[in-house]
């Protein structure tokens, strides 16, 4: 079974969502802060992991920048899921080695899980 | 003169501040003082004072003056400057406050459409597909705003590469056919052959033949038909949207582009829209050193155009 590591704080999305991609057959793990989700990624190695940007305790792009920085987590794809839309954040996480960037308020639920299942092809 | 005074005061009220910290009053002020003290101090110095050190000091304590005032109206400068930047800051905000709990509803709509609960009956499903239609709704409005702040922030950055705009115009009209067959309404493509591409950003293009594509429909009377024709045009792609709907009275014409403006006719009919999109378009148009216009008849129907220039090789 293939596991998902999913760093968001917003409960409602980390429910509707984890929800979702369990009936589809994933394993969900949750990190509610970048701190958490950062140890989770160390101890669990998921097959993918998707980030928010705007997080407590440690943001998105400092999550990223670490991912990629460790030996261990550096092969791991990183899906961008947050609403900001500015060109330089899309610029800074593409240019720190994220896979792609969603906004999530412009896909369905449905659009999302399509495009985490043809990443996990 | 009275008059002039009265438009400073309504313009200042616009921009809600005081008269005395409003720049356009301020500026015509500081030009009469300095004429009326050049004038002045040129009279006193020749008739009554024959001591060159009073005059320079007359001179100086007018210079004085002047500068205080100019100050002033730097200072008007600045805070204008200032509520606009923080207007645009706001709605950035809030834009973004808005579309975490919108994303939320909506991916927990699709969770319902989707059957991943339970079994909905037709009626359960329809009044959550009016749920889903209206926060779809939103989220749109949502980025309208934040398309307008980064507009008007000149923030927007495009990522030119070669298009064929006669297949993003297909696209487009099959993403809109169903919505037009439910308005009954024909939705027509008509394109010359073999165009040569443009240079542009096609996420841009895409909004702009969103929002004349959906208008045309939007502003169209049953069994309307709303027509795309493609052409070229000199070193131009130009690109007709025409419909044969309500038109835009003649009065009302010239603001057709304005932000947040909607015409009267469109109001009474009631439909949806926030006059955003077509502000929107033209800015995008610009961006791309494109044209754009329109031509409009009330009661027989609108051709809104735009020209895009053509690739170099």
């Amino acid at each position: 079974m293939k596991k998902i590591l999913f760093i968001e704080d917003e409960p409602t999305l980390q429910k509707t969502l984890g929800r979702a991609l369990e009936q589809e057959g994933f394993e969900i793990l949750s990190a509610l802060d970048g701190e958490i989700g950062i140890t989770k990624a160390k101890e669990s190695k998921p097959d993918l992991i998707l980030l928010d940007l705007i997080l407590p305790k440690m943001d998105g792009f400092e999550v990223l920048k670490r991912l990629k920085e460790n030996e261990e987590t550096k092969d791991i794809p990183v899906i961008i899921l947050t609403n900001l839309e500015n060109p330089e954040d899309i610029e800074k996480v593409l240019s720190l080695g994220a896979t792609t960037y969603l906004v999530k308020a412009n896909y369905d639920l449905e659009e999302v899980i399509d495009k985490i299942k043809d990443m996990l092809k | 003169m009275i008059l002039s005074q009265l438009n400073f005061i309504k313009e200042c009220k616009k921009y809600s501040i005081s008269l005395w910290q409003c720049p356009t009053f301020l500026f015509v002020l500081m030009g009469f003082i300095i004429i009326l003290s050049i004038l002045l101090s040129y009279f006193i110095a020749s008739k009554y004072i024959s001591d060159p050190l009073v005059t320079a000091l007359l001179t100086l304590s007018i210079a004085f003056v002047l500068m205080i005032l100019g100050y002033s109206i730097v200072n008007g400068f600045e805070k204008l400057a200032e509520a606009n930047r923080l207007k645009t800051e706001f709605v950035n905000i809030v834009a973004h406050q808005l579309r975490t709990p919108l994303s939320a509803i909506r991916w927990s709509v699709g969770f319902l459409l989707g059957g991943k609960a339970a079994h909905l009956n037709s009626q359960q499903y329809e009044q959550i597909e009016l749920i889903q239609s209206n926060v779809k709704r939103l989220i749109r409005l949502v980025d309208d705003l934040l398309d307008v702040s980064r507009v008007e922030q000149g923030r927007i950055v495009l990522k030119k590469e070669k298009i064929d705009l006669g297949k993003l115009a297909k696209e487009m009209i099959e993403q809109y056919s169903s919505y037009a067959r439910a308005s009954d309404i024909s939705l027509k493509l008509k394109a010359e052959k073999k165009l040569p591409l443009i240079s542009a950003d096609s996420e841009k293009i895409k909004i702009v033949l969103q929002n004349l594509i959906d208008n045309a429909i939007r502003y169209s009377k049953k069994n309307g038909k709303v027509q795309i024709k493609l052409s070229k045009e000199n070193d131009y792609i130009k690109c007709e949207v025409k419909d044969n709907g309500v038109g835009i009275p003649k009065n009302e014409q010239k603001y057709i582009f304005r932000k947040f403006f909607r015409s009267s006719n469109i109001l009474r009919r009631q439909t949806r829209g926030t006059g955003l999109g077509l502000f929107i378009t033209k800015a995008f148009i610009n961006l791309h050193n494109g044209r754009i216009g329109f031509k409009s008849e009330e009661n027989k129907g609108s051709v809104f155009w735009f020209e895009l220039p053509i690739a170099p090789h």
